[in-house]
């Protein structure tokens, strides 16, 4: 897809016929939706843990970018490897890491991702394929075109999928990860999860041209802007990304155009967000549009979504409750695994 | 003047210098509507204008690096990392360009990068690092990170109006501290880069630090004052230059010195004392030289890591207590 061609934001068109023709069933329709009903549940919760003081650390949602997180990762197939940021922890549930693995690893427990060596999002699973992320915006574009180089050199097909902000993209790494990809034809994606602000700051003061996908000409790949609060749109772009990475056409870099719906991390309030910016968010929240179009199309019935719902409660209360009750590190372990055997 | 917190004393002395001198300006993430991560630069956007307080994208590599360039044309960039762990990011920028440039063809670079940096609990390896020592072996760089708030606000001063490029640590765990609020001068004054200071006088042993763990070796010197040891606690202020001469003054006067410092051991600032002392002052020392750091080890998340990672009043007093009974 080009960006001549890449579709118009919410184009009636491509709701209409494009996104109905993805070959996708019940069974996928349920998966996408659980998992962004999931996400959502799981994050609210983090927040009110951290507002009871029964969080350790920070707490940071990705509300607003379910879509992105579910429809993105679903497109991956089990050898592809995930390089995830901080507003995805949808991806990092359809990769198979649990609601109970990522609440031990929010509470710090020994039997978490990182058995409490790192915090919140802030981890990988080479069993899950998930490469962890580090706090560092667009360090892992690197490293996604290094696991895609070696997929490249060895062959197999993996494809590497990795993320960052609008306004991580304005670092070095970036430039350097992309152009990498580009110049080696790697097997990569790169989604742009552009929710208008980075922490407080306007993409105005980020970059300068009209989309940020206007940067594939210039790298020489391909691109696609998407609407990233609608799961299918999302699913789509990545799932072409995915096949053309596979048969060697190199990466693509996708815009997938969202609205971050809370403040940058618990403690903000988010006050230097236009008021309407932040409505028109919330009347395209990604999870309630998902619900709408799924009940619409009669994939399902009101009962069915409901039952979802309570389900996902249900895994995140159990989550907690495990979390809770399992263990924290020994204080020695601090001591282990700084290097390899 | 009421009591002012550390943080306050950074944001007011920032904004004096910016009032007294057109050519210093700020720069960093989010530092206009949202006055910062911490809230140092809070109203100065209203104040000063967009065009000295200026919102980067995020990119620390553009940052200092657009840092120089400004005041390689006569102006003074204070620019702010919005945790000094990413000053990574612009660390070639830093260590190659603004540093090695006076040497090589005598423009000065007069710049402030401000680091808030140190362990405030379960911010985990990327939001609590002290990553001063990968600095403080870069000739050409200078380097501080005061204390008390007095220091805070007359060492900011002095580093904008040096010649040099200065990077200033600030301890994130410092900005409300109870403890260290402070009555400070109305009118204006500086703290003189290089010098360090002594916070409590004794002639038993000498611990050497800087930042946070001034006030963990202070309450450990106090718990000893009890058993009838005097110690001296050295504040050193700025590692580079570092004030060599208040050093190896009390470690001739205690024979006994150990150096405590929140990074990390192997490779810390604190080796570098203890050679000096080794070199300088060998045959004054009655004890071998001791060192409290953090361990050897990334900054962990969870709780009881965390605490077994980090130096606290506890080791500082143990590793007294095994210093003076050598
Ligand atoms: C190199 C670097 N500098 C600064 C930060 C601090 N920081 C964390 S998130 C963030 C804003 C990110 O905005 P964006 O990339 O748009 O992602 P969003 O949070 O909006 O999803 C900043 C500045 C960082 N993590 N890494
Ligand atoms: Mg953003």
């Amino acid at each position: 897809m080009n960006v001549e061609t890449a579709p118009a934001l919410s184009d009636p068109d491509l709701a209409a016929s494009d996104l109905d023709d993805l070959g996708l069933g019940r069974e996928d329709y349920r998966t996408l939706y659980h998992t962004m009903r999931l996400q959502r549940e799981f994050e609210e919760r983090v927040y009110r843990l951290f507002r009871q003081g029964r969080l350790v650390g920070a707490a940071y949602a990705g509300a607003g970018h379910e879509a992105i997180a579910a429809g993105s990762a679903y497109a991956l197939g089990d050898a592809d490897i995930l390089v995830p940021m901080h507003r995805v922890i949808g991806a990092h549930f359809l990769r198979g890491h649990t609601a109970r693995d990522m609440m031990c690893q929010y509470l710090g427990r020994a039997n978490g991702p990182t058995a409490g060596k790192d915090g919140n999002m802030h981890c990988g699973d080479w069993d899950h394929h998930i490469v962890g992320m580090i706090s560092h915006l667009g360090a892992n574009i690197p490293v996604a075109a290094g696991v895609a180089l070696a997929s490249k050199i060895r062959g197999g097909g993996a494809v590497s999928l990795t993320y960052i902000g609008e306004g991580g993209s304005s670092i070095g790494d970036f430039h350097e990860g992309l152009n990498f990809a580009a110049v080696h034809s790697l097997p990569m994606v790169l989604i742009v999860e552009n929710n208008k602000f980075a922490y407080s700051t306007p993409t105005r003061f980020e970059y300068a041209c009209e989309h940020i996908v206007d940067r594939a000409r210039g790298y020489g790949v391909e691109g696609a802007l998407v609407d990233g609060t609608d799961v299918r749109a999302v699913y789509k772009a990545t799932r072409d990304a995915v096949d053309l990475a596979r048969e060697g056409g190199g990466p693509t870099l996708i815009e997938a155009r969202c609205t971050r719906l809370l403040g940058h991390a618990q403690h903000d309030d988010a006050f230097y967000v236009p008021k309407d910016i932040m409505e028109d968010g919330w009347n395209n929240d990604p999870v309630t549009k998902a619900e709408s179009l799924l009940l619409e199309r009669k994939y399902f019935t009101r009962e069915e979504i409901d039952g979802i719902q309570e389900e996902v409660k249900g895994i995140v209360d159990d989550a907690v409750d495990y979390a809770e009750q399992s263990p924290l590190p020994e204080p020695e372990e601090a001591l282990q695994g700084v290097y390899a055997d | 003047m009421p009591p002012v917190t550390y943080l306050e004393a950074i944001s007011s002395g920032l904004r004096e210098e910016m009032e007294r001198d057109e050519s210093v300006f700020c720069l960093g993430e989010d530092i206009g509507v949202y006055g910062g991560a911490f809230k140092i630069t809070k109203g100065f956007l209203d104040d000063f204008g967009e065009d000295r307080v200026i919102d980067a994208p995020v990119a620390e590599s553009v940052i200092i690096g657009a840092a120089m360039g400004a005041a390689l044309m006569g102006m003074r960039p204070v620019a702010e990392m919005q945790f000094a762990d990413f000053i990574t990011c612009g660390f070639n920028q830093l260590v190659n360009n603004v540093a090695k440039t006076h040497y090589r063809w005598g423009a000065a670079v007069p710049l402030v990068v401000r680091c808030p940096s140190g362990a405030i609990g379960n911010a985990g390896p990327f939001h609590s690092q002290n990553p001063e020592a990968w600095f403080c072996k870069v000739p050409g760089l200078k380097v501080v990170a005061p204390a008390t708030t007095y220091d805070a606000k007359g060492l900011l001063k002095s580093s904008i109006r040096d010649n040099n490029p200065v990077l200033y640590f600030e301890h994130k765990g410092l900005y409300r501290f109870p403890r260290i609020r402070e009555e400070i001068p109305e009118e204006d004054y500086t703290v003189p880069i290089g010098e360090a200071a002594v916070r409590r006088e004794g002639g038993d042993a000498t611990i050497v630090t800087y930042g946070k763990m001034v006030f963990h070796s202070l309450d450990a010197a106090e718990t000893l004052a009890g058993e009838g040891v005097e110690t001296e606690v050295l504040d050193l202020r700025s590692l580079l230059p570092y004030d060599k001469q208040a050093i190896l003054e009390s470690v001739r006067k205690t024979n006994r010195l150990l150096v405590v410092h929140e990074d990390t051991l192997t490779g810390g600032f604190g080796g570098e004392i203890a050679a000096v002392v080794a070199e300088e002052a060998f045959e004054h020392l009655d004890a071998p030289v001791r060192r409290l750091a953090a361990i050897d080890t990334p900054v962990p998340f969870s709780p009881p890591l965390e605490q077994y990672f980090l130096p606290n009043t506890e080791k500082v007093t143990t590793a007294l207590r095994e210093l003076l009974a050598y």
